[in-house]
């Protein structure tokens, strides 16, 4: 700030190396600091001198060269594009085949840093010949090289299906696949999140993905110790199931579905929403796999999530998976019933109504859990208590579905009346000619005259 | 004069009678020809209206007995869909029985599962606890080994073996066993060390040391003068040389006279259509015997369905024919495949 970076600057050029290490050093740590001094520093013209005497300096200075980048290009898009201009990408890739594990690592850092902002930015780090260094780095011996190196792989590949391919045609998978086995859970967790990056983008990729055989193995990171761990677990299993009903149908044989409920289980807040989302996706594609779903015990924790977490897009996002498990058949409307899980929905979309944007989103998805299971619900006694306190557009459903079972079970006639529910219907009103006066009318054909008065 | 008025007047009255009679007798006959031409007419006209009503009456029976013959089918036909439809879907599309043994499958299959991270996270935990208690029980070693110092002597008690408890310390124990440590020792022991360089391959978990070393393998010499590798080599890629009756299919001989057969044919047909003469040209239309002339309820089959009587009571063993050698398949098909009727109409 104090005129500091023209004082550095010289220093980077001085004869004795611990000077310019200790400034190159300097530099990144004020650039690390604050968006403004990284700005700076770009604006000092540091960078280009940084660039050129990368290639003939000693390891210590390549690392703190590399840190200065990495300090700069990870505050914003702007200052990254910047360095990419300064050709610095040629030079951190030089530093990629450098010997020395430390170099390596301060420059795959860099690389990531710079690759997280946008794809074409990972797309120039990938022209420049990253992606097979970085394959190289993931098989060192070192743990914290192969941490960064597959989170600088995650970022390049999240972009784009494109980006994606180029990691895999590196050769990839197979490697990230083995360290799933790793004992540390920091290496796992980027690990499982560049299996994920990769495999979310298409179908093909998902195959490829699970090819190379993680399925059990990914079941016990669900179990492991660190919450990000089961998090990145879960997504990486979420974004294989989304694709085809047979990638789902080929992780509910393995298993998988179970794995997940326990995760969900054992967890709390956000670190549960890939998990619910999974199980939503597995649900949404057929019948069987939702019935499959249902078999594993899957509604209770869903309707526990629902209960218990005080974040809105959890909630949404239980509702939802509840709504694609009930909403195929009678049968797996009558599961998600007798859970008792309806009045709940019921009064979160009410709840919920009159709010912003997010609870916005969080009650439209609620309501179309809601009418989906109604549709199908033949379940009399879960719908009952929704009789008495829903509004007119979800009544109507509720309604519908009473007309259309009532006429048949006589037994069901019975409980209606005695429990106050023909009264309750005789009180709605309902504009004569809309479906939800046919409805009425239909169940007060079901009684005797003197009954219905 | 008054004869001749009266031979004219007689000649007259001939003459008018002559006439009359004449008349009479050539309408008699004319009518007798209109009679006769009537009656012939009648008889044509009655012999030809029969013979086309009748022609008409057999195409109604033909067609009445047709439909009848298409009604029986279809519903024999919608038979069979039925059966074949409900088996199809009950089989194929939406197998009950299928699907709850799958679901059943899943949920043992979730067990199993569930069971195994259940063992494996138990492993874990162990394992964790292990690791704390081995380091603190490196710590507590190290710490006796530095404070050798505090042992206690023949006269005096050390701190960890008061005179007032009845048996010492662990502590105590601990620095009688331990050894003392040496200075240069301290130095380059760090109390820590990196956990992560422990593994320093990752390829796979940490073996653990409760696991007993495997046994080792007899190594026993195999016996005995071997074979020329060359030789084994040769021995055991060598190709197949199948004999003659192997190499050749079963029905060759026969195979082969058919290809010949269906050959000649194909070189010796010059076009497919029938041959026609000139004055069936404009005829297109088939002639239908009377019922009379017709067989019982169609035409006579023999000539045409079957051709070979059969007489039971004349068989010497009481046994048909046997067809020892394959009869040619086209043949076999002849008066099997779906009945005729259906060329009728």
């Amino acid at each position: 700030n104090s005129g500091v970076m023209a004082l550095l600057r010289p220093l980077l050029l001085d004869v004795i190396p611990t000077i310019q290490q200790t400034a190159a050093l300097a530099l990144g740590r004020l650039a690390n600091y604050n968006d403004d001094l990284a700005e700076a520093v770009v604006k000092g013209d540091i960078l280009p001198q940084l660039v050129c005497s990368l290639s003939e300096q000693n390891r210590f200075y390549k690392k703190a060269a590399a840190f200065v980048l990495r300090a700069v290009g990870k505050h914003s898009p702007q200052l990254a594009q910047a360095i990419v201009h300064c050709g610095a990408l040629e030079m951190l890739v030089i530093c990629l085949e450098d010997f020395d594990p430390g170099v390596k690592e301060a420059a795959s850092w860099a690389l990531g840093y710079i690759a997280r902002h946008n794809s074409e930015l990972s797309q120039a780090v990938v022209d420049a010949g990253a992606v097979p260094l970085l394959v190289l780095c993931i098989q060192e011996p070192e743990i914290a090289l192969k941490r960064i190196a597959a989170s600088t792989l995650s970022d390049i590949s999240k972009h784009s299906p494109e980006l994606a391919q180029t990691v895999v045609d590196a050769g990839a998978i197979a490697h990230l696949a083995q360290m799933i086995l790793n004992p540390d859970a920091k290496l796992k967790r980027q690990v499982l999140s560049a299996l994920s990056q990769i495999a979310k983008h298409s179908v093909d990729l998902a195959e490829l993905v699970v090819e190379a055989e993680i399925f059990p193995v990914v079941l016990t990171c669900l179990k492991d110790s660190d919450e990000y761990v089961k998090k990145n677990g879960a997504t990486l299993i979420r974004e294989i199931a989304k694709h085809t009903p047979e990638l789902s149908q080929l992780i509910v044989n393995a298993g998988g579905v179970a794995a997940v409920i326990d995760c969900i289980g054992s967890c709390r807040g956000t670190v549960r929403l890939p998990g619910i989302m999974m199980l939503g996706y597995v649900a949404a594609h057929s019948e069987n796999l939702s019935m499959a779903v249902i078999v594993s015990k899957g509604i209770p924790p869903l309707c526990a999530c629902l209960i218990e977490e005080p974040e809105d897009h959890i909630k949404a996002a239980a509702a939802w998976a509840l709504g694609q498990v009930g909403r195929h058949t009678p049968e797996h409307a009558r599961a998600v019933a007798v859970a008792n899980v309806l009045p709940t929905l019921l009064a979160m979309y009410m709840d919920t109504r009159s709010s912003e944007d997010l609870q916005m989103k969080a009650s439209i998805l609620t309501k179309k859990a809601l009418k989906n299971i109604l549709q199908k619900c033949t379940y009399l006694p879960a719908l009952e208590p929704l009789l008495h306190d829903a509004p007119p557009n979800i009544m109507k459903y509720i309604v519908g579905q009473f007309s259309k079972v009532l006429p048949h079970d006589s037994k069901a006639r019975r409980l209606f009346v005695t429990t106050g529910g023909l009264k309750k219907v005789q009180e709605i009103k309902a504009e004569p000619g809309s479906l939800l006066q046919e409805y009425i009318n239909t169940i007060n054909n079901c009684y005797p005259e003197e009954i219905v008065r | 004069f008054y004869i001749f008025r009266s031979v004219d007047e007689d000649r007259k009255i001939e003459y008018k009678a002559a006439v009359k009679i004449q008349s009479w007798f050539r309408g008699c006959t004319v009518r007798a020809y209109l009679r006769y031409l009537n009656k012939m007419v009648i008889f044509i006209q009655k012999w030809w209206r029969g013979y086309q009503s009748r022609r008409y009456f057999r195409r109604m029976v033909e067609t009445a007995y047709f439909i009848m013959k298409m009604n029986f089918y279809n519903e024999m036909a919608v038979r069979i869909q039925k059966r074949w439809r409900g088996y199809n879907v009950r089989k194929y599309i939406h197998n009950y029985y299928a699907l709850k043994k799958y679901l059943e499958a899943i949920s043992v299959n979730n067990e199993i599962v569930r069971n195994e991270l259940q063992e494996y996270a138990e492993m874990k935990e162990n394992e964790e606890k292990r690791k704390d208690l081995e380091k603190k029980e490196k710590e507590k070693k190290y710490q006796a080994r530095k404070m050798h110092y505090l042992l206690s002597t023949e006269q005096i008690a050390g701190i960890y073996n008061s005179p007032f408890r009845k048996s010492p310390d662990p502590m105590e124990l601990l620095l009688r066993k331990s050894k003392p440590l040496s200075h240069r020792r301290q130095q380059i022991k760090s109390p820590l060390g990196c956990e992560l360089y422990d593994w320093p391959t990752c390829k796979r978990p940490p073996a653990f040391s409760t696991v007993q070393p495997l046994p080792p393998i007899g190594r026993q010499k195999p016996q005995g003068p071997f074979r020329d590798t060359a030789e084994v080599l040769r021995q055991r890629y060598k190709p197949l040389e199948p004999t003659l009756r192997v190499a050749a299919s079963i029905n060759s001989p026969l195979e082969k006279a058919r290809e010949e057969m269906k050959r000649e044919e194909w070189r010796n047909r010059i076009h497919d259509n029938e041959f026609l003469p000139f004055s069936s040209y404009n005829k297109n239309e088939k002639y239908d015997p009377s019922i009379h002339r017709s067989g019982k309820y169609g035409q006579e089959t023999y000539g045409i369905k079957h051709f070979r009587e059969v007489q039971p009571k004349k068989w010497v063993a009481d046994k048909d024919f046997q067809t020892v050698l394959p009869s040619i398949v086209l043949f076999e098909k002849f008066g099997k495949t779906y009945s005729r009727t259906g060329q009728i109409v």
